[in-house]
């Protein structure tokens, strides 16, 4: 099966590198799939979950916070301001932060937050 | 004990006291520069695959910017100057301080006005002792920037660079470069208007001198510009803090490392004389008991 290269990388660290067979991610214009082969491209990514299939039929994901995802030779890279590991987050912190911008009516850190829970949730129903 | 005695043994007990701080903040400062450097390294691969992601955008399309359009007759310029929140890191704020005074001196030359924007305490304090103008400060962080505030002092910069009216036209960065362990040099560079043929990757490779594909970008070149842009000066900015970070701990390290080996040297010296007066003691103690001898056998031998 073919393949593609990913690298995630956050602005202080890389989060994770490895083979995938298909990356799903929240760009400016609605999820979108990318698979081996895929034409070059060069997209903003939104708030929201990635999810990658590895070439073993394992499943990362990842929240992120703003940033890019481009694509050229079957490398994917994923730049992201912030991005952590569904398995890195903590779910108390996120359900107080969720809670703390509900009360403070930030749609901007709820949606950070409702997009933790979602990653940190998402890896348990695959488990 | 002698009153000279005295005084050497109590300064020598100061100068270890001192010592044992100086050796402390020594070994504090090398631990902290391995950390330091590792952050510079951690943030490499993402500086670069922006890099290279500008680079692509800018030669894939002719997308104009504010941020890349330069102003032919730039009226006011902003500095960001990096210092340390702390001391005793031997020359290292004073430094960076007395490279943007140059440059300030420079761009008041070519007829601009010019905006000081302060990374840490000590520069914010030389300034604010000389009643010189500050636009704005942070401090807190200087030892251990993270990419947050990197990305707060990059917000405010952007903002005053894109303003209307009353903006900046031009913005330079003063910084302190990690050469080495040994040599850390103060660099300002204009960061803003952006020259894209300029861009390089972190081992200095110009990004040019790659073939880029045929990107589809999407929502498209201007949006993903808009967005990219920022992202890269804050990437430039936070480069510049963990620089700086690195620079701090290894002139920290190298001061207390002198001043260790300093007051190693007067401990050396204040025993040497502490010795001597010691000994001096002594010899008049001895001599006094000769003299009162002697001068007791003299009295009685003469009463017999």
């Amino acid at each position: 099966m073919a393949e593609l290269h990913v690298e995630l990388v956050a602005a202080d660290r890389k989060v994770w590198s490895g083979a995938a067979t298909i990356v799903v991610a929240r760009t400016a214009s609605g999820d979108t799939g990318i698979m081996p082969g895929h034409t070059p491209v060069l997209s903003v990514l939104e708030t929201g979950p990635v999810t990658i299939r590895t070439v073993d039929g394992g499943t990362v994901i990842a929240a992120v916070h703003g940033g890019f995802i481009s694509f050229a030779d079957n490398k994917l890279s994923l730049l992201a301001e912030i991005a952590e590991l569904a398995d890195e987050i903590d779910v108390a912190r996120a359900e107080r932060a969720l809670e703390q911008a509900k009360s403070d009516l930030d749609a901007h850190a709820e949606r950070r937050a409702e997009v933790r829970l979602f990653a940190a949730r998402g890896l348990k129903a695959h488990a | 004990m002698g009153a000279q005695l005295r005084v050497y043994k109590r300064r020598i007990r100061s100068v270890t006291a001192t010592k044992k701080i100086t050796k402390a903040m020594e070994m504090i400062s090398a631990a902290r520069i391995g950390k330091a450097q590792r952050a510079v390294a951690a943030s490499a691969p993402y500086a670069d695959e922006l890099t290279r992601a500008v680079t692509a955008v800018a030669t894939r399309s002719n997308a104009k910017h504010p941020l890349t359009t330069e102003n032919p007759n730039a009226e006011r310029a902003a500095v960001l100057l990096i210092t340390a929140d702390r001391g005793l890191a031997g020359g290292y704020s004073s430094n960076a301080i007395k490279a943007s005074l140059t440059l300030t001196e420079r761009l008041r030359g070519e007829g601009k006005d010019v905006v000081t924007y302060i990374v840490g305490r000590k520069g914010l304090s030389y300034y604010t002792f000389r009643n010189l103008a500050v636009g704005n400060s942070w401090t807190g962080f200087s030892d251990k920037p993270t990419y947050g505030d990197a990305k707060t002092v990059a917000a405010e910069l952007i903002e005053a660079f894109t303003a209307e009216d009353g903006g900046v036209d031009e913005l330079h960065v003063v910084s302190t470069e990690f050469v080495s362990m040994l040599t850390q040099d103060a660099v300002e560079a204009r960061l803003l208007p952006l020259k894209l043929d300029e861009v390089q990757l972190s081992d200095q490779t110009p990004a040019k001198s790659e073939i880029f594909p045929l990107y589809d970008f999407e929502p498209s070149a201007e949006g993903v510009l808009d967005a990219l842009l920022p992202r890269y000066v804050e990437s430039r900015i936070y480069n510049a803090l963990l620089q700086s970070a690195a620079s701090e701990h290894a002139a920290r390290r190298r001061a207390m490392k002198s001043a260790t080996d300093n007051a190693g040297e007067l401990i050396k010296s204040l025993t040497r004389l502490a010795n001597s007066a010691r000994q001096a003691e002594i010899t008049q103690e001895i001599s006094e008991i000769v003299g009162g001898a002697n001068a007791l056998a003299d009295a009685s031998r003469g009463s017999e």
